[in-house]
């Protein structure tokens, strides 16, 4: 009986097991932010433990930093607060911190594939949902409660259940128009937001070995949207010329050494799954949210399903009457108010380049606020250099400086009660991207379309 | 961690489903750098008015219920990672969360705090629904020796799965982190055997 690609990572970190089942998993990267590690630190000195491997931790500040002048000190005392924390953990405990100022910060889960850290074959965890972005270069990447970050800094390890195995396998070929947030969002629009609990995913088929590593990441990164614990790609040579040169990545002869374990690293032809989804990247058009979790999703042609055909109509009731939507109409033409580009779902290069494509030459809608904010310092000098920053500022976008931002608002980047928001974010849950704030979430590019258009189009149609 | 082992109360009825983590605690309450203090701010959005009003009809502000034991919709505990939930829920007073289904980090977060995740069956929490509405001072029982939750008046009764080892963890107030760190010699071992990186 062959192996499935996630069996062959797990079983090579199982350090031990426990009477019951569970098993002791090494981890080989632990990215922390500011955010879910100070009760972590703080239980590793009320312990008086070290962090036992700093050398397989890394730090960042993304969630809190202002996206405005981050070369001055934060304005807001608790964020400011919660950034210096951080920084003093950091000193005290040894571990290498990529702060506001430092080439290196941003997103965590942009930063660590930028500067190759994500790697195929490794286990890597942080107290974030979405670390599954991490997946995307066949790596069994989760996320973790505050806890467990304690338990990795003094043990890199962690007690596990190992969860079951799913595959979703999307062959054929993409419509013009339609991108990686589509594909994702789709799945989970069939799956739901709870069709993956229990489950870690294995993206497979035609038209996932098409994508780029960025297009791969935005997929991994919403696995737990659907509830699954993580999602992997099994890594070709898109993943290694991806890797090749990058600032951690193996070099010279160390490099092809590890291509060639990396290339032993898929599934095999007999191995099984617990469970198994097929479909046809044919039959994706641009997607939409509708409601306030991610499974509430159409294309962007068919209408909001009616109360009375959902699994419970009193929550799906209460889930449109927060997003001002009647059950039965089409999003099409809905004036938006705002329109946010960024997160570690979409603010990678690749995102921005198809942004700027798009929005060259043309003028955001008046009513529209429309704002661009980068996943890393290597993203914006990326982008920068290539001149996209000129040709967002030309088309009337606010381009800022990188962060999480208007994904979750915990800095001043909220979107008002009330307001319309097309988001390239992850989560349209109530009130995530400020109290009372109306998410829908969309790919970069009808992102763009919106904002040029001032209400939603369908982006097939434009150009 | 605190000891768990059998409770009886009333219950607090929360019947939606898909209930996330950033209802339970909305991020801009994640600034704290302790452990102490969300229950405060547990539902927040929910709970209050942007004017820090309480909202009448929420669940919570209503008198009449109260316990440790909150009732909710399936998918509870979906979307972000924050343990900042489970700390909510545990520092407002609940001990135990019945759903008909759990999302896996909430669940390990909170049974990682002492707060006991009790899955029952859609029917059975259904039973539960009606027993409080039929009577807001319902008392529940749960047993987790026995790995079991009882209707009282009705004597209806489900059982319910934790890993044995969590479960006995949660018995005696023990944390993983214990165990972890009276295997260090096995983990160096590991890793002087690790070949990746
Ligand atoms: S961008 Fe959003 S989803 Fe991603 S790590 Fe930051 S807050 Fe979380």
């Amino acid at each position: 009986m062959g192996k499935t690609l996630f069996d062959k990572i797990w079983e090579a970190h199982v350090v031990t097991e426990v009477e019951g089942g569970m098993q002791v998993i090494y981890i080989d990267r632990h990215l922390i932010h500011e955010v879910t590690s100070p009760q972590a630190f703080a239980g590793l000195e009320k312990r008086g433990l070290p962090v036992f491997r700093t050398e397989k931790t890394v730090a960042t500040a993304d969630h809190n930093v202002p996206t405005q002048n981050q070369h001055l000190p934060i304005q807001e005392k608790l964020s400011r607060f919660q950034v210096d924390k951080l920084t003093e953990n950091c000193a005290k405990f040894g571990v290498e911190l990529y702060g506001l100022g430092h080439p290196y910060q941003g997103i965590v889960h942009v930063i660590g594939p930028e500067l190759g850290i994500t790697q195929p074959g490794r286990t890597m965890v942080c107290g974030d949902s979405h670390t599954s972005t991490h997946g995307a270069f066949g790596a069994i990447a989760f996320g973790i409660g505050t806890s467990q970050v304690e338990q990795v800094f003094a043990t890199q390890c962690l007690l596990q259940n190992k969860p079951k195995r799913m595959r979703i396998t999307v062959d054929g070929t993409l419509q013009p128009g339609v991108v990686s947030k589509d594909i994702i969002l789709y799945i989970i629009s069939k799956l739901t937001a709870s069709g993956g609990t229990g489950y870690f995913v294995e993206y497979a088929g035609s038209a996932i070995r098409s994508l780029s590593m960025e297009a791969r990441m935005t997929i991994c990164n919403m696995s737990i949207e659907m509830g699954a614990r993580g999602g992997l790609i099994a890594p070709d040579e898109t993943t290694f010329n991806y890797l090749r040169g990058r600032e951690f990545a193996p070099k010279g002869d160390a490099f092809d050494q590890a291509v060639a374990y990396w290339q032993t690293l898929y599934t095999d032809e007999d191995a099984s799954f617990d469970q198994e989804y097929v479909f046809n990247a044919a039959d994706i058009e641009p997607m939409l949210t509708y409601g306030t979790n991610p499974g509430m999703g159409i294309k962007i042609s068919e209408h909001i399903p009616t109360p009375d055909s959902a699994d419970n109509p009193a929550t799906f009731r209460k889930s449109l009457a927060y997003m001002g939507f009647e059950g039965g109409e089409s999003l099409l033409n809905k004036p938006i108010d705002y329109v946010f580009i960024g997160s570690c779902t979409n603010s990678r290069i690749e995102d921005l380049r198809m942004v700027a494509e798009y929005v060259k030459g043309k003028q955001k809608a008046g009513n529209v606020n429309a704002m661009i904010v980068p996943g890393s310092q290597q993203v914006i000098t990326q982008a920068r250099a290539e001149g996209l920053d000129k040709v967002f500022i030309e088309a009337g976008f606010d381009f800022r400086e990188p962060g999480c931002s208007a994904c979750l608002g915990m800095n001043e980047d909220k979107i008002p009660k009330g307001a319309y928001c097309v988001s390239t974010s992850n989560r349209n849950f109530e009130g995530r991207q400020g109290p009372g704030a109306r998410t829908i979430l969309a790919s970069p590019l009808m992102a763009a379309a919106t904002a040029i258009a001032g209400k939603i189009v369908d982006v097939r149609n434009e150009q | 961690m605190e000891k768990f082992n059998t409770i009886k109360s009333s219950a607090v009825p929360l019947p939606i489903e898909e209930v996330d983590t950033d209802q339970i605690i909305p991020a801009r309450f994640l600034k704290a750098t302790t452990r102490e203090g969300f229950g405060d701010n547990l539902f927040r959005d929910w709970r209050y008015h942007s004017g820090d009003s309480a909202k009448e009809d929420f669940v919570l502000n209503n008198p009449i219920y109260a316990g440790e034991i909150l009732v909710a919709g399936k998918n509870f505990g979906c979307g972000s990672s924050r343990e900042h939930a489970a700390w909510a829920l545990h520092d407002y007073g609940f001990r135990v969360v019945v759903s008909s289904f759990f999302a896996d980090i909430f669940r390990s977060n909170a049974i990682n705090n002492g707060l006991l995740p009790v899955q029952v069956s859609g029917e059975f929490l259904d039973k539960i629904f009606q027993a409080i509405e039929a009577n807001p001072k319902a008392q529940f029982k749960v047993d987790l020796e026995a790995q079991t939750f009882s209707i009282v008046a009705s004597g209806d009764t489900a059982s319910f799965a934790i890993d044995p080892y969590k479960k006995m963890c949660m018995i005696n107030g023990y944390d993983d982190i214990d165990y972890l760190l009276s295997i260090r010699d096995e983990i160096e071992e590991f890793e002087a055997k690790q070949l990746i990186p």
